[in-house]
């Protein structure tokens, strides 16, 4: 028992230190990356528009990334320390991105009323 | 000189995981990144400051797009391509898209054999990895000749918004030298690996300790980290 848990051990500190992984598991999420791509494409080459061709766009995207993330950048085994260090701050640029959308809007208000649309 | 603070319960007591780990990580004078050497976690706080980079222009082109009054040009046709004959919107992309996840995928199979100390495969597997990003930057060449042919610049385009040329000329070009560096960085790993100085004691560059091949992770890292950008501009600036 006592020899289970010391082999155990051995095994956890190799595992968090040298990252090994199946290499069935990155055929994996080569196969599913090569997927995702070939949907967003299909989105384009439909001709899909409007809500349905964002939320899909968006899907795969974040689909895609979540991937590359989590298991090629071996982020889903590091502990929580590094986890929210990297991937919470670029979520706040989620704000920076609702008030540029907002200026954006105003920006466009305000040429095609002074301007008419010309520049 | 004082001798360095140890702690010997710290390295026997178990780490907690989930929140709680997360809260004890991050608490009191310790080393916060368990697990992590810092090689990696300064190649991760790179790639997060990289991150901030490639979103500021990408949301300066949203602003320039969602604020021009002009017609923006339509990607798909920007970017189609006769082969034989046959009118496809947007193919060059998509290649270009599927080189870039093949490169991905032959990296994380050299960080696999790399760490399971298989010099060989490591070093033909990113030199593979290498050459996929050069047919990238290649494509990339490509695409800006026709590109600057058919009359896009800066600072305008026959199709519409003068802010297209502009946006897609900083953007790409910026993830296209991402990319080149990142074939140089993998051809001087790759040739230590093939040489074996992780496993002898020679000096050098990016070296580090015997037998740690840490490096080809971290090089796997910025490497993932330009895919990952390009999945981004591929939705938001070729999709769109």
């Amino acid at each position: 028992m006592a020899h289970a848990e010391t082999h155990a051990a051995q095994h956890a500190a190799i595992h968090t230190e040298h990252q090994q992984h199946p290499i069935k598991l990155y055929l994996l999420v080569w196969g599913l990356l090569f997927i995702l791509s070939a949907l967003s494409y299909l989105v384009d080459y439909f001709g899909l528009q409007g809500y349905l061709r964002w939320s899909l766009i968006l899907i795969f995207m974040m689909l895609k990334a979540g991937l590359i993330v989590a298991v090629f950048m071996h982020m889903a085994w590091e502990r929580l320390a590094l986890i929210y260090a990297i991937i919470l701050p670029p979520l706040l640029v989620l704000v920076f991105v609702a008030l540029m959308v907002s200026e954006s809007n105003y920006i466009l208000f305000t040429r095609l009323t002074f301007f008419g649309g010309g520049e | 000189m004082s001798a360095p603070i140890k702690n010997p319960a710290a390295e026997t007591l178990p780490r907690k995981s989930g929140l709680a780990g997360l809260a004890a990580d991050w608490a009191s004078d310790q080393r916060t990144f368990k697990d992590v050497s810092w090689g990696k976690a300064m190649m991760w706080i790179f790639l997060l400051s990289d991150t901030f980079v490639f979103g500021c222009f990408l949301l300066a082109y949203m602003s320039a797009r969602m604020s021009t009054a002009v017609p923006w040009p339509n990607p798909s046709e920007v970017f189609a391509l006769e082969i034989g004959g046959v009118h496809m919107p947007l193919i060059l992309i998509a290649i270009m898209t599927f080189v870039l996840i093949s490169s991905s995928g032959t990296m994380a199979m050299a960080v696999n054999y790399g760490y399971r100390r298989d010099r060989r495969k490591t070093a033909a597997l990113m030199l593979l990895t290498a050459l996929f990003g050069a047919t990238f930057v290649g494509m990339q060449a490509f695409e800006w000749t026709k590109l600057i042919a058919e009359g896009v610049r800066p600072w305008g385009n026959p199709w519409g918004a003068a802010q297209f040329g502009s946006t897609f000329f900083m953007i790409t070009g910026f993830h296209g030298t991402h990319v080149t560096f990142g074939v140089i960085f993998l051809l001087i790993i790759a040739r230590k690996v093939w040489r074996g100085d992780f496993e002898s004691e020679r000096r050098g560059f990016f070296t580090s300790r015997k037998g740690r091949y840490e490096i080809v992770e971290i090089t796997g890292l910025y490497w993932h980290f330009v895919d990952l950008v390009w999945v981004f501009i591929f939705a938001f600036f070729y999709l769109w």
